[in-house]
């Protein structure tokens, strides 16, 4: 849990009130204007009703120009950030053709296979030519290439299970798997920061959805023994099933999932486990295999895994990995399988380079060296913040550093002077994290030199003083870095 | 002597009685004599106030009393630890999924080059009546070369949602072209073709609020309307008659409709059956009623027009009557992913409240530029669109006569649907019927279609059938054969 020093929280809430009251009193002008004005929508509701949008309108568009930053070049360990000018007080940005070259600290390209790679590049440019880029027709009708099922043997063999299914947006695969696996009389028993396509899913497919506090094995026995002595609402059937639903790495505080100990639990009250790997598969382990080899899990104690190829990969889509006789049943049963077009040949072409590289059977060590790069980077990275006194979420291993700011105002400071600076940044706040605890969060990657991470470093100490984001002393020692640890968890 | 004995206790016993019977008489008096004091005998409100009264008084109060306690609960038993242990231990679910049945092992058929109308199924060539690829873009040499440079210069994916350094200047100049080129203000991308009318549906409906949607839509909107917890009322299948009474009886049954936002959502073509909504007359409906228009183009656009601007465009209706138009592009313009265009505040709504674009990586930008291009060879070739046109006719011509299957979609629609005439009673055998027919198909003649499959959880009931999707790239021959086949093997297997 985020303690938020006391000072810190009484500012914060002050700022949002500020914020709020002038946003208010703007709509009270707003409103009195509009209603001299002709509205031709007459008898009609109007699209968007008066308090939704309220957020968007007054507090989001102050700071619209640190959000949706366009690129003009791959995204790698530099890329270019177009600059944009607003002449109407940040509501519309209008593109310029000028472009600053920036570091990179925001894309999630964990392996550095973002950009054009040596090895993957001109494989997947040959199955383009091969293949086009897409094969305008459902898996089940005519969309299933060749390349597709070798991608899901390779998927499998890498992940542990005996059997994989692929598609083509990792979002879509949550939302349209888990209400083939569980239906009206099932209990889904998520954590409470999981992802939104998870919840998509779980509210798609009708089943009941409990939540346990975060990362925390004990609430979730409690919550599960609750549950099966009560069975279902109101007429206390026992339940049809349960599935409890964690992820790897959580990305918004770059938590390791306390594994092991779910997996124990959930045997012993014989629940099903499902394991969103999105951010974790490629990243952390010896080999890239994710949480289950970091943490020393067997991948056949986790009954349905899933992850995505956005992230680690440098293409796109998800997977699902599981028995054969699951994987059997999903093609039969998801819509996503059998209406949405297939994944497109070439991106399918750059994941099986790109497990090919890591596995070591392109013949080189590339593979091994970008799995070492990017722990090492990642921890010599965090240690080096947290001396520096800022308060950083997460644990050791993981690629993913939030940085605590809280208060509203720090957001634009913090990322338009790391950009004059040319560092890019990534913030984020409300709704993605709760109302007060805005960060900032940073994604590693294994591209980024020993120099890059320096030259960030001094860029993100600097703006840190100047924000005042500092909250905790800077320590020079190791020991004190222990004790802070066990402070955040 | 005797009587002597029992003198004493008579006497003692007749002077207790006598002294008790005193003591009662002076305690009654007593009573009495306060009862009836002169304070009691006072007169309030013209009411004598008599002794009685003190007494009725008293049962009231005792009454009262007794009323005003709780009444008896047993008292509450949680379940002890080692209760819940034993219900923990005695419970067994389900198994995660049912016993595998006979037809889920079937495997489709795998492709071993391009999707084009001529393509490699297990060594073989055959025709493909199984892409969408309408216009024929499919292996086009300037979308690969395109791609190519993109690739080169991009990588393959983005990396990032839009919002967090996903942005990339394609992404920003595809969404300009769909736009400049359909004539609205503005159009956002989707990275998935089926994602895109499930994401943007809950950004605009929420609890409370009316949808009227047509029974036979795809799983992608329905799936979308689920999760917006509208009420959401059907009416028949392209029946206009039947959505006038709907929209007729919505808006008399709620009186706050005024209120709340009213939604019609239909499809240009329809997916499961082929066929082509009206919209003339759904705008006229749109208008009387006063509801908003939801048209999903993903097989219309690139097709029907003139230009191939799609239903709007057929009809002769402003693109501006539309509210907001959704299309997957994996279907004319042989890319994929899918865009949303309209007014400009319904496109800035959907950038921060559509959990489909906010929370998922962007499209990968060599799809983007393939989009572009895809668009760029539309407008400068409508020739494509005209080679379209004849050869579905020709198609139709050739299928229209088959005993046994009875085309089931508009005679303009690029999805050519052939349901059975007489259907043998139940979804399951239907398919395995309409399977039979697409294996022997492929297997003898060498052409593959396929037969329309259907999710366990998918909710639209009408009728499978056999798809044939028609290519600008089909050539006649192609065509012809595809019709001789189907009438032989159909009369084949009808026949046993």
């Amino acid at each position: 849990m985020i303690a938020i020093p006391y000072l810190t929280l009484l500012t914060t809430y002050f700022s949002y009130g500020l914020l709020f009251v002038f946003g208010h009193i703007r709509d009270l002008f707003r409103n009195i204007t509009g209603w001299f004005s002709s509205n031709n929508l007459q008898g009609y509701a109007p699209i968007c009703l008066g308090q939704e949008d309220f957020y968007l309108r007054r507090l989001y568009f102050r700071i619209q120009d640190c959000f949706a930053r366009p690129i003009s070049s791959a995204p790698g360990a530099w890329f270019d950030v177009i600059e944009r000018y607003s002449n109407d007080n940040n509501k519309t940005l209008k593109r310029t053709t000028k472009i600053s070259r920036c570091l990179n600290l925001g894309s999630y390209s964990y392996l550095g296979f973002s950009a054009s790679d040596e090895y993957c590049t001109p494989r997947v440019v040959e199955s383009l030519k091969k293949y086009s880029p897409s094969t305008c027709s459902s898996r089940v009708d005519g969309g299933t290439t060749v390349l597709h099922n070798q991608l899901e043997e390779y998927v499998a063999n890498f992940v542990g299970k005996p059997a994989a299914i692929v598609f083509g947006m990792g979002f879509v695969t949550n939302s349209a798997i888990i209400p083939a696996l569980i239906g009206k009389g099932g209990l889904i028993i998520s954590d409470s920061l999981n992802h939104s396509s998870i919840i998509n899913g779980a509210r798609g497919s009708g089943a009941t959805v409990r939540v346990f506090q975060h990362n925390s094995p004990s609430h979730l026995e409690e919550v599960l023994r609750e549950q099966i002595a009560d069975g279902q609402p109101r007429t206390h059937r026992p339940w049809k099933k349960i599935i409890v639903i964690v992820e790897g790495i959580y990305s918004m505080e770059g938590e390791l999932c306390k594994l092991p100990e779910i997996i124990t639990i959930c045997k012993k009250y014989k629940a099903y486990a499902y394991l969103d790997e999105a951010h974790s598969i490629g990243a952390v382990g010896k080999t890239g295999r994710g949480v289950c080899e970091l943490l020393g899990v067997e991948p056949a104690d986790v009954d349905i895994m899933m992850g995505t190829f956005t992230k680690s990969f440098g293409s796109c889509g998800g997977y699902i990995a599981g028995s054969k006789e699951l994987i059997q049943y999903l093609k039969y049963t998801c819509p996503a399988h059998l209406y949405a077009t297939s994944m497109s040949p070439p991106a399918a072409e750059q994941i099986i380079s790109a497990i090919k590289v890591l596995l070591g059977e392109d013949g080189t060590s590339r593979g091994a060296k970008k799995l070492a790069q990017i722990r090492e980077n990642s921890n010599f990275f965090r240690s080096e913040l947290l001396k520096m006194g800022f308060e950083v979420l997460g644990d050791y291993d993981s690629p993913i550093m939030p940085i605590m700011l809280y208060n509203p105002a720090k957001i634009p400071a913090f990322s338009r002077e790391c950009l004059k600076q040319n560092v890019a940044v990534v913030m984020v706040s409300f709704p993605a994290t709760p109302l007060l605890l805005a960060r900032v969060r940073i994604c590693i990657s294994a591209s980024h030199t020993k120099e890059d991470l320096v030259k960030a470093l001094e860029v993100i100490s600097q703006v840190g003083d100047l924000v005042g984001i500092k909250y905790f002393p800077a320590e020079p020692g190791n020991q004190q870095q222990e004790e802070k640890m066990l402070k955040l968890d | 002597m005797f009587e002597a004995s029992l003198n004493p206790q008579i006497e003692i016993s007749s002077a207790m009685a006598s002294a008790v019977l005193k003591i009662v008489n002076t305690t009654l008096d007593w009573v009495t004599f306060a009862l009836d004091a002169p304070s009691a005998r006072a007169v309030v409100f013209g009411v004598h106030i008599d002794g009685h009264l003190f007494v009725e008084v008293l049962l009231l109060v005792v009454i009262l009393f007794l009323l005003s306690q709780k009444s008896y609960k047993p008292p509450k038993r949680p379940l002890t630890k080692k209760e819940i242990d034993e219900l923990c231990d005695q419970w067994v679910p389900e198994p995660l999924i049912p016993p595998l049945t006979e037809e889920m092992q079937s495997e489709p058929p795998v492709l071993e080059s391009a999707a084009r109308p001529h393509t490699v199924v297990n060594s073989k060539e055959v025709v493909n009546f199984a892409s969408a690829n309408y216009l024929g873009l499919i292996g086009h040499e300037k979308l690969l070369a395109s791609c190519t440079t993109a690739l080169e210069k991009y990588g393959v994916g983005s990396c990032g949602p839009r919002g967090f350094y996903g942005t990339i200047d394609v992404h920003l100049d595809c969404e300009a072209r769909i736009a400049k080129f359909l004539g609205t203000p503005d159009s956002i991308l989707y990275s998935y073709g089926l994602s895109t009318m499930f994401s943007a549906i809950p950004a605009f409906a929420k609890r409370g609020d009316i949808i009227v949607v047509d029974e036979g839509v795809h799983w992608g909107i329905q799936n979308g309307l689920h999760l917006s917890r509208s009420t959401i009322v059907y009416f028949k299948h392209n029946d206009m008659e039947s959505l006038r009474n709907t929209l007729e009886k919505v808006t008399a049954e709620n009186e706050r409709a005024k209120k709340l936002r009213r939604y019609i959502v239909v499809e240009a073509v329809y997916q499961n059956s082929g066929q082509i909504a009206p919209l003339d007359e759904i705008i006229r409906l749109k208008e009387e009623y006063r509801f908003r228009v939801l048209l999903d183009e993903s097989n219309s656009f690139g097709v029907l027009g003139s230009s191939g601007r799609g239903l709007t465009e057929y009809y002769g209706v402003p693109i501006e009557k539309i509210d907001i138009v959704t299309a997957a592009m994996g279907h004319a313009l042989a890319t994929e992913g899918g865009f949303c265009t309209g007014s400009a505040r319904v496109i800035d709504h959907q950038r921060l409240s559509s959990s489909g674009y906010v929370f998922s990586a962007s499209l990968p930008p060599y799809l983007a530029s393939a989009a572009i291009t895809a668009i760029d060879v539309l407008e400068e070739n409508p020739v494509l669109l005209k080679k379209l046109k004849e050869n579905i006719t020709l198609l139709w011509k050739g299928l229209s006569d088959i005993p046994g299957l009875s085309i089931a979609s508009n005679v303009e629609s690029p999805i050519v649907f052939l349901k059975l005439e007489k259907s043998t009673g139940s979804v399951k055998n239907d398919l395995i019927l309409l399977e039979d027919i697409a294996d022997r198909v492929l297997k003898e003649d060498n052409i593959l279609v396929v037969a329309s499959k259907r999710s366990t959880l998918d909710k639209c009931c009408l009728a499978v059938g056999i798809r044939l999707f028609v290519s600008a790239a089909h050539s006649e021959s192609d065509l012809r054969k595809a019709s001789a086949s189907l009438k032989r093997v159909v009369a084949l297997v009808l026949r046993s």
